[in-house]
C-alpha cells in the first residue's frame, strides 16, 4: 500500500519536473509572486475596507438610526398648560410616547447621565452652575417607528416647547456614505484583481518567449492546446497562489489594527486614547465579522484562480497563431 | 494515406496572405500507405514547405489536402492534435528538447498522447535499444555527437508507430556511416507498414536507395514517380 503511494507520489512528481516545457526555470515567474502578493495585500486591504463599511453602516442604521432623542425644557424655559396632579411635564411626554405605535423604548436620561454629556462643554462642575437643564428622554424606535413630524407635534401639545430630535437624516447621509466607501473598495478590488491578471498574463507572455521554442516542438509531436496552456497555468497558479499568501500574511496584522480601531465604533467597546496593543490585536482579529474571516483565506485562492485562468486565456490565444 | 489536388501554400498572416508569394503552386499527387517516396529539389523548391503541410504545421491556402483520411483544410483545430501523433517527422536540426534527458525525449510523443508512466519505461528502453542509444538513456542532447542525436530524434519519431514518417533532409548532419544506418532505419520503418517521405539533395544517397521521388522545382511538381 504504502510503496504504491510512494510510486504514485513519485510518477506525479517525474511528470511535474518532466512537463516538456522547462517552466520552472523560464524568467517570467521570477518576480510574479513579489507583485503578486504587493496585489494581494491591496485586495486583502480593500475586501477588509468594503466589509468594514457595510458594517460600520449596518452599525449606525440600527443604533443612531433607530432613536430619538426628545427635550422638555423647564417649566421656567416655555409656557406651562394645566398640569393633572401630580404629573410633570416630563412624565406627559414619557406616557404619550409609551403609548405611540412604532416606539420600542423609553428612557429618561438620569441628571449624571446629562452631567457627562454636558462635561466636555461645560466641565466638571456642571451640576454647581444651576442652569435650567432640559429633561431628556432617548427614544427607540422600530424599523416602521412613527411619523416623527407628527409625533412632535403632539409631544409639542403634550408639553410646549419640547424638541423632537431624529437621527435619521445623517444616519441617512452617512449611510450612504458608507454604501459608497464600500463600492468604492469593491471597484478597487475589481482593479486589483484585473491588473493582478494583466501582469500574470505578460509574466506568462515572457514565459512562453523563452520557451517558444520548445512549444513549437511539442505542437509539431502533437500536444493539444489544453496540454500546453495547462502547464503555463500551473505553474501561473502556484506562483500567484504562493503571492496570494504572502500578501494575506502581510495584510492581516494591518487589518487587525484596523479592526482593533473601528471597534468602538461598531460595538459597545470604549474608546481608549491609546493605541491597541497586541492583546486588543488578536481580540480585535477575533472580533471580525464572519464574512471577512471568511472571505479573506478566499484572497490567495482567487489569486491562484486568476492566475491558472490569465495564463491559460495568454497561452491559448498565442498557440492561434499555429495550425 | 497522402491525397493532394491543386494545393497551392503563401505564408503570412491572414489578410496578407494574398499579397505573399504562392511558394507551393496546384501540387496534386498520392501516396498509397505503406509507400516510400523521395522528395527532391534544389535549395528553395519548396520541399520543406510541403514537408510542414504534410506534418500538419501549416494548412494549405489552396486545394485539398487529405492525410489519413482528414481534410487537413477543413479539419476543425481540436481534430489536427490526434492527426499529428499519427505523424513521426525527423529535422535536419532534430529538434530535440534540451532540457530533457535522452530517455524523456523519447517518451514525449508517448506522454502527449496520454500514456501512463508505468506503460511506457519498457517501449521507450525497447526502442534505445533499437537505435543503440540504451547507455545515454540519462543524457542531455548536448553531450551527444550529431549522429547519436539525430537517432534520438529518429526514435521520437517512430515511438508512436506513426502510420506518416516524414524526414527533412536527415542525413544533412551525419557522416557517410551514419547516414547509411539511418537509412536502414527507415528502410525498416517502411517495411513494417509506415509511409515514408523523405525530402533531400543528396543525389548519390538516392541513387544508393531508389525508390519513387516527388521532384520540385519553384514550389511545382515537376516530377512524380
Amino acid at each position: 500500500m504504502a510503496r504504491r503511494a510512494t510510486r504514485a507520489v513519485a510518477a506525479r512528481l517525474a511528470t511535474s519536473r518532466l512537463d516538456g516545457l522547462g517552466l520552472r526555470h523560464a524568467p517570467g515567474w521570477r518576480v510574479l509572486p513579489l507583485i503578486v502578493a504587493g496585489m494581494a495585500f491591496l485586495a486583502a486591504l480593500a475586501l477588509a475596507g468594503a466589509q468594514g463599511a457595510a458594517e460600520l453602516g449596518r452599525h449606525w442604521q440600527q443604533g443612531a438610526g433607530a432613536t430619538l432623542t426628545v427635550q422638555i425644557p423647564r417649566p421656567a424655559a416655555a409656557p406651562t398648560p394645566p398640569v393633572a396632579q401630580g404629573e410633570t411635564r416630563r412624565d406627559r411626554v414619557i406616557t404619550l410616547l409609551r403609548g405611540t405605535p412604532g416606539i420600542s423604548g423609553v428612557r429618561p436620561l438620569a441628571e449624571a447621565e446629562l452631567s457627562d454629556l454636558l462635561r466636555p462643554w461645560l466641565g466638571t462642575n456642571a451640576e454647581q452652575l444651576a442652569l435650567p437643564l432640559p429633561a431628556v428622554v432617548a427614544v427607540t424606535v422600530t424599523t416602521d417607528g412613527p411619523d416623527i413630524p407628527a409625533l412632535a407635534a403632539r409631544l409639542e401639545a403634550a408639553a410646549p416647547g419640547t424638541l423632537t430630535e431624529s437621527h435619521g437624516p445623517w444616519v441617512r447621509r452617512l449611510g450612504l456614505l458608507a454604501r459608497s466607501l464600500r463600492l468604492c473598495a469593491l471597484a478597487a478590488l475589481g482593479l486589483v484583481a484585473a491588473v493582478a491578471a494583466g501582469i500574470i498574463m505578460v509574466a506568462t507572455r515572457a514565459a512562453l518567449a523563452s520557451r517558444r521554442e520548445v512549444v513549437e516542438i511539442l505542437h509539431g509531436l502533437g500536444a493539444t492546446d489544453f496540454y500546453v496552456a495547462d502547464r503555463f497555468a500551473r505553474r501561473a497558479s502556484r506562483a500567484a497562489g504562493l503571492g496570494g499568501i504572502v500578501g494575506l500574511a502581510l495584510a492581516v496584522p494591518v487589518v487587525a489594527v484596523l479592526a482593533a480601531l473601528a471597534a468602538p465604533f461598531v460595538s459597545t467597546l470604549p474608546i481608549e486614547a491609546a493605541l491597541p496593543g497586541p492583546a486588543e490585536l488578536a481580540a480585535s482579529l477575533a472580533r471580525l465579522p464572519p464574512t471577512l474571516l471568511w472571505s479573506l483565506p478566499a484572497v490567495p485562492v482567487s489569486a491562484a484562480l486568476i492566475g491558472y485562468v490569465a495564463a491559460q486565456l495568454a497561452v491559448r490565444a498565442w498557440l492561434r497563431r499555429l495550425p | 494515406m497522402i491525397r493532394a489536388e491543386g494545393v497551392g501554400l503563401r505564408y503570412g498572416e491572414s489578410g496578407a496572405e494574398a499579397e505573399a508569394p504562392e511558394v507551393l503552386q496546384s501540387l496534386s499527387f498520392n501516396v498509397p500507405g505503406g509507400g516510400w517516396r523521395w522528395l527532391l529539389g534544389p535549395s528553395g523548391a519548396g520541399k520543406s514547405s510541403l514537408l510542414r503541410l504534410l506534418h500538419v504545421q501549416a494548412r494549405p491556402t489552396r486545394g485539398r489536402l487529405q492525410l489519413m483520411g482528414v481534410d487537413v483544410g477543413e479539419a476543425r483545430r481540436k481534430d489536427l492534435p490526434p492527426l499529428r501523433r499519427r505523424i513521426g517527422m525527423v529535422f535536419q536540426d532534430f529538434r530535440l528538447v534540451s532540457h530533457l534527458t535522452v530517455f524523456d525525449n523519447v517518451a514525449l510523443p508517448l506522454r502527449l498522447g496520454g500514456r501512463a508512466e508505468g506503460q511506457l519505461r519498457a517501449d521507450v528502453t525497447e526502442m534505445l535499444r533499437w537505435v543503440g542509444l540504451s547507455k545515454v538513456a540519462e543524457m542531455r542532447p548536448a553531450m551527444l555527437s550529431g549522429g547519436e542525436q539525430q537517432r534520438v530524434a529518429i526514435a521520437r519519431a517512430v515511438i508512436v508507430r506513426p502510420l506518416l514518417l516524414l524526414a527533412d533532409e536527415p542525413t544533412g548532419n551525419l557522416d557517410d556511416v551514419q547516414a547509411e544506418r539511418l537509412m536502414v532505419l527507415l528502410q525498416e520503418m517502411n517495411r513494417l507498414g509506415t509511409t515514408v517521405i523523405v525530402a533531400t539533395h543528396n543525389m548519390q544517397l538516392v541513387d544508393r536507395h531508389p525508390g519513387p521521388a516527388l521532384e520540385l522545382a519553384r514550389g511545382r511538381l515537376v516530377h512524380d514517380g
